[in-house]
């Protein structure tokens, strides 16, 4: 785990706690009581998420004219529900896009937007892409900005388009593909209902439920043990690490598709992102 | 029937014929062809992680392709013969170490990412997904409890074997378990297999406590 700024701090003391009184009360129902440490952190923040300051920065980068063409992505960028409209169009991505005639999530399409729409370097904003303390990822906090729009909105993806059927599918490949040295695909630790690793609760994301519904409607979240707001492809990208695969290219077709598919798990749940996470 | 209807009639499956017959030469990719197009083409090599990672060993394609559901058991079970013959006994016959040391291991989860140093031995990482004892509640479910695992069996040489067998490769009982082949694929070292063993087996353990 990484400690950054001191944030981590109540987490620790938290986890602590928890896991004494976990040691007391051993006895009984040790997969309930597991779940608590996280769940006590986010009633500590009550309804402060760190995420805010990233939202705030993001509304003044969506109104900010950039780039070479002059142009705000206010002005410009269509996340599907026409230029500049924000509010609701998380709840519908990926989706397709006839400019690119590609199937694209929300981080391939801000990368679109800023590049092809604004005219900005594609290479100094991938650079930055995660961000790390003071080197601050514009399209984390475009991410948090976009998403806080469709707070309360629906998840839904009817699959309209072949390309957007075909994504599903590959997706649904792709998290139950088995590779490198572990053998292991996402189906490994999110196959399951009510299993854990460690302490950590582990969803079931291979099929629709619950589980799927609640886990993709909060991210992008603020991540505690990054002290960063984070990105599905993020997400994504850090469970294929441990999955012992090489690195996932950001704005990739893997990390489209494989959202695709835990979207289309996900529909009917309210989105509620950014949420706060571990 | 009219002889002209029924000429029709066949002209106009022909065609049905000629596709049918086309398509049995060149089935369509399953999909794990498909995903590892797609995931060659999304991946870079990093750290110790090369894009030969993304190829898939039998093992592991039988159980994607039908995955979640089980795969057809002639298939499985050649598969499970494959792993089971690829167990290598240690060769001086000593299935136990030392079972602390076999505990740090079964502590350890990293090893093999490309975040981890490939000059560091790898982990276990056995209390992620097992209950081993009762000092360490910080342990997953994905797998059965350990707990009291030597105490309850005894150490019979048949029971040492089977054990070493299931840490060295799961995939030759459980064809599609979530456990890694420690030893088939290299994870853990003859030693390091020696001192989980340990820590299962010896009445010292924690796990036997």
């Amino acid at each position: 785990m990484k400690l950054k700024n001191g944030k981590l701090g109540p987490w620790l003391i938290l986890a602590a706690g928890a896991a004494c009184s976990l040691a007391g009360s051993l006895v009984w129902a040790q997969s309930e009581t597991a779940a608590d440490p996280v769940a006590e952190y986010r009633a500590m923040f009550g309804d402060d998420n760190p995420a805010e300051l990233w939202t705030a920065r993001g509304q003044g980068l969506w109104q900010e004219v950039r780039g070479t063409k002059h142009v705000s992505l206010a002005k410009s960028c269509d996340l599907g529900m026409g230029p500049g409209v924000i509010k609701g169009a998380y709840a519908h991505l990926p989706r397709y896009f006839a400019d690119t005639a590609k199937v694209q999530d929300l981080d391939s399409r801000l990368l679109t937007c800023m590049v092809d729409g604004q005219g900005m370097d594609q290479a100094a904003i991938l650079k930055n892409r995660f961000g790390d303390g003071d080197r601050k990822s514009d399209l984390e906090a475009l991410a948090a900005y976009v998403v806080d729009a469709s707070h309360g909105v629906a998840i839904s993806l009817p699959l309209a388009h072949p390309q957007e059927k075909r994504a599903y599918e590959l997706g649904k490949a792709i998290f139950f593909y088995r590779a490198s040295t572990h053998d292991f695909s996402c189906a490994s630790c999110h196959g399951q209902v009510g299993k854990r690793i460690r302490l950590q609760q582990l969803p079931d994301l291979a099929t629709a439920g619950p589980d799927a519904r609640a886990t993709y409607a909060a991210w992008p979240a603020y991540r505690v043990s990054q002290g960063e707001v984070r990105t599905m492809e993020w997400r994504i990208g850090d469970c294929f690490r441990q999955q012992r695969l090489p690195e996932l290219k950001y704005g990739s077709e893997a990390a489209i598709d494989l959202t695709m598919f835990l979207a289309k798990n996900a529909e009917g749940g309210k989105m509620a992102a950014p949420g706060l996470k571990r | 029937m009219h002889s002209l209807i029924r000429y029709v009639i066949v002209l106009a499956a022909v065609p049905v014929l000629t596709t049918a017959v086309h398509a049995q030469k060149s089935p369509p990719a399953d999909r794990n062809v498909q995903a590892r197009a797609v995931m060659k083409a999304s991946f870079q090599a990093k750290g110790q992680a090369g894009m030969d990672r993304l190829d898939q060993d039998k093992t592991q394609a039988l159980c994607s392709l039908h995955a979640p559901g089980a795969p057809p058991a002639a298939a499985a079970a050649k598969v499970v013969a494959a792993n089971q013959a690829s167990v290598k006994f240690p060769a001086d016959g000593k299935f136990l170490g030392d079972w602390k040391r076999g505990q740090a291991i079964a502590e350890e989860g990293t090893g093999e990412q490309y975040s981890d140093d490939p000059k560091k031995p790898s982990g276990g990482n056995c209390y992620a997904c097992h209950e081993l004892d009762k000092q360490q509640i910080a342990y997953g479910t994905i797998g059965p409890s350990l707990y009291h695992y030597g105490k309850i069996r005894g150490q019979s040489e048949p029971l040492l074997k089977l054990t070493w067998s299931m840490i060295y490769d799961m995939k030759g009982y459980s064809v599609c378990t979530a456990m890694p082949r420690f030893g088939s694929k290299g994870i853990l070292t003859e030693q390091q297999i020696r001192d989980v063993m340990a820590l299962l087996f010896d009445p010292d353990s924690p796990v036997n406590k």
